[in-house]
């Protein structure tokens, strides 16, 4: 056939104009996200060192211990943590408490419970078995008390949370060394550390308070965080960035408590695979080692 | 596989039951005796990965829907209780989740694999078609599944596509109360999503069983698209070959679903189903799964609401007409300059659409996608039936084991060819 070179000019103008369209869309991506991002938007997220990041990682129980009295002493007045229950703060992979810690921890708590024989609804003190109570009776009590405002579960807020790493990063986020798993909680710390006073000009709303990490830079919440706020007993900084590390730590083993057995029982499913599949190599070529192909 | 079995029982437990119910002859011949092409390659072990990850998905599943509530105010409490308080509940849930991104992973693969060599052709496009049926009931299902967790992303998706169906002129905004149990995505839709969610994967089974059917039928096809001439020459029983491949596929294919599921598993999920569906509340970008991207990609690129839904629908169910689409009589892409070029290209363009339906539907993002979809219908609808009578093909070998011979060597000792 005549057609054929034409064809193949006419096959390579049109590649080349197609990868020349691939190409300015990744080039062209990143500058017109540069383009909106104007003073409102927010910044992205730090990057910090945690223990339970990576194939090997796992929580750093005396950060978590640490995380829990921050949780208790500044977040709890506020933001509920419904799905713990206090009998995990005695589970391994998390801060283990002794079961006399877990059980007075718990006690320390008042439970609403009923109805009694009599009829009447009741409060007694917290059983391990017992969930985290939560600071307000409901979602409308808390906005009435705290200027509209309602705070967010801290359940699973660590996974709730994220931002966008953009084209190519995200792939990297998968790959086995590189992989990056922990975009909530550097959110998380970034935020509680992201508190300053507004630039020049920036309209900010009564009741709201700037943070350049948050969406639109304007947050409902006070900094919750202030240096020497809560009391360490080793010799940890009390510090707010530290404050905002370990209070991260914690929500995210809040989130994930299964997180250290999930990471060690994988690490054994991934070295039997390994294994497995090298004998089954094995065996294979042995199969097809009288047909050549 | 036709003919008379070449099954004969050895014990007389199977001479019995060979009388009453042939099933030790039909799994012989299907499993074991069943011919297969000795030049396949591995991406001719996706059939058996895809069946591995439905009775994968389906096992974890079972064992979930036994601690799950379809409930819409108890649902995202229960998923909870499954990641804490069930014995290995938080492995089953991410196993299932990551096994349906593993899923539509391993069935992308095959239907490229399935358009480089040509496999919808004459005589499998019944087999194709049951393919490009099973793909639409998967999607259905991923769909229905992801809105279990009850999360904002499950809560939303729902909303825009069971939305998509009041587009049909007249009898739409009927059919999406009828689908939905309601005015919006509540109860009744959570529990039929369930009930549904629960279904399908027995129909999916169903058709499987007819996909492998019309594939004993009609053979593999394989990377030189020449038909078996020689039993002898050109195949190798399934069993052990195939068997072994097979496994050793499954094995490595494994490898990546336990990665994913144990040191990864959020990755492909959203941060926002973590947060309780909220009917008041809008996420600010709602982004279906990343099996959805492209198609999703497509829908968003055309401005007018019913032309979107339609040609959303078309591109899903456009590969089903292929077997007509493409004019040319070469199966493999090995033997089609041009058209292996071009694969490469829908492959770009495929990608391209997935990574746009992901960003917000302005600007760029917009142009680009319009660009890539009107691509996406031109290579079905212009460029295979052009291609296939213009372009000139490369010699295709005569046979498998012809295909299989190196330049010099000879094709003696006992019809085995030297590679």
């Amino acid at each position: 056939m005549r057609e054929f070179p034409k064809m193949r000019a006419r096959f390579m103008k049109f590649s080349a104009l197609l990868a020349g369209l691939v190409l300015s869309v990744g080039l062209s991506a990143p500058l017109c996200a540069s383009e909106s991002e104007g003073p409102k938007h927010e910044e992205t997220p730090r990057r910090f060192d945690w223990s339970f990041a990576g194939a090997f990682g796992r929580y750093d129980q005396a950060q978590v211990r640490r995380g829990f009295k921050v949780y208790k002493e500044v977040c709890a007045s506020c933001h509920s943590i419904k799905q713990l229950a206090f009998r995990n703060l005695g589970e391994p992979g998390g801060p283990q408490f002794s079961e006399q810690e877990v059980a007075s921890i718990a006690a320390s708590y008042k439970i609403k419970d009923g109805p009694n024989d009599a009829g009447d609804m009741f409060e007694r003190p917290g059983r391990p078995s017992d969930r985290f109570p939560p600071p307000f009776p409901s979602e409308q009590a808390a906005r009435a008390a705290l200027g509209g405002a309602y705070p967010p579960d801290m359940s699973v807020l660590a996974k709730a949370r994220g931002y966008s790493r953009g084209f190519p990063y995200f792939l990297l986020d998968a790959v086995p060394g590189l992989a990056y798993q922990e975009q909530g909680v550097d959110y998380i710390t970034s935020l509680l550390t992201g508190y300053s006073d507004p630039p020049e000009g920036f309209n900010l709303p009564t009741g709201q308070y700037y943070n350049r990490y948050m969406s639109g830079r304007r947050i409902g919440m006070p900094p919750p965080l202030s240096d020497g706020a809560v009391a360490y007993d080793d010799k940890t900084p009390q510090t707010v960035e530290q404050y905002a590390k370990d209070i991260s730590a914690f929500l995210m083993w809040a989130a994930e408590p299964h997180l250290d057995q999930r990471k060690s029982v994988g690490m054994g499913v991934l070295a039997f695979m390994a294994v497995f599949c090298g004998l089954l190599l094995f065996t294979k070529r042995r199969v097809w080692s009288d047909v050549h192909h | 596989m036709s003919g008379p079995s070449k099954y004969t029982p050895k014990s007389a437990f199977a001479r019995w039951l060979e009388r009453r119910l042939p099933i030790l002859s039909f799994v012989h011949d299907a499993f074991v005796a069943y011919p297969t092409p000795k030049n396949l390659n591995y991406l001719w072990t996706f059939g058996a990965i895809l069946s591995f990850m439905l009775i994968a998905q389906i096992v974890t599943g079972v064992v979930l829907a036994m601690h799950y509530t379809p409930e819409t105010g108890l649902a995202f409490d229960s998923v909870e209780h499954i990641m804490r308080d069930v014995n290995w509940g938080g492995i089953l849930r991410y196993a299932h989740a990551n096994g349906a991104s593993m899923f539509f992973l391993a069935v992308y693969i095959h239907i490229f694999r399935g358009m480089y060599y040509g496999s919808y052709k004459e005589p499998r496009e019944v087999l194709w078609i049951l393919g490009v049926i099973i793909f639409v009931v998967m999607m259905a299902t991923g769909f229905l599944g992801y809105t279990l967790p009850w999360g904002q992303m499950s809560f939303w998706a729902a909303t825009v596509i069971t939305n998509l169906f009041s587009a049909i002129p007249v009898v739409g905004n009927s059919i999406t109360t009828w689908l939905l149990g309601g005015y919006s995505v509540d109860n009744p839709t959570l529990n039929r999503f369930f009930a549904l969610h629960y279904l399908l994967p027995f129909i999916l089974f169903a058709i499987v069983g007819l996909h492998v059917w019309a594939l004993h039928v009609t053979g593999q096809n394989n990377p030189s698209g020449v038909e078996v001439k020689d039993i002898e020459k050109d195949t190798v029983p399934f069993t052990p070959y195939a068997t072994f491949k097979d496994a050793l596929g499954i094995g490595v294919f494994l490898l990546l679903y336990v990665w994913m599921t144990f040191f990864v598993p959020n990755y492909l999920g959203h941060p926002d189903n973590y947060i309780e569906a909220n009917p008041l509340v809008t996420p600010p970008h709602i982004v279906p799964e990343w099996y959805f991207l492209p198609f999703y990609a497509i829908l968003r690129a055309i401005p007018n609401k019913l032309l979107g839904v339609i040609a959303l629908f078309a591109a899903v169910l456009i590969p089903a007409a292929l077997p007509w689409l493409d004019t040319s009589k070469i199966r493999s892409a090995r033997y089609r300059p041009l058209f292996r070029k071009f694969f490469w290209v829908f492959v770009a363009v495929s990608l391209g659409l997935g990574y746009l339906g992901a960003k917000p539907a302005e600007g760029v993002y917009l142009l680009f996608a319009r660009v890539f979809a009107a691509y996406y219908f031109f290579h079905f609808l212009v460029l295979l039936p052009i291609l296939g009578k213009r372009e000139k093909p490369e010699p295709v070998p005569e046979s498998i084991a012809a295909s299989l011979a190196v330049p010099g060597a000879s094709e003696s000792e006992e019809g085995r060819v030297h590679a």
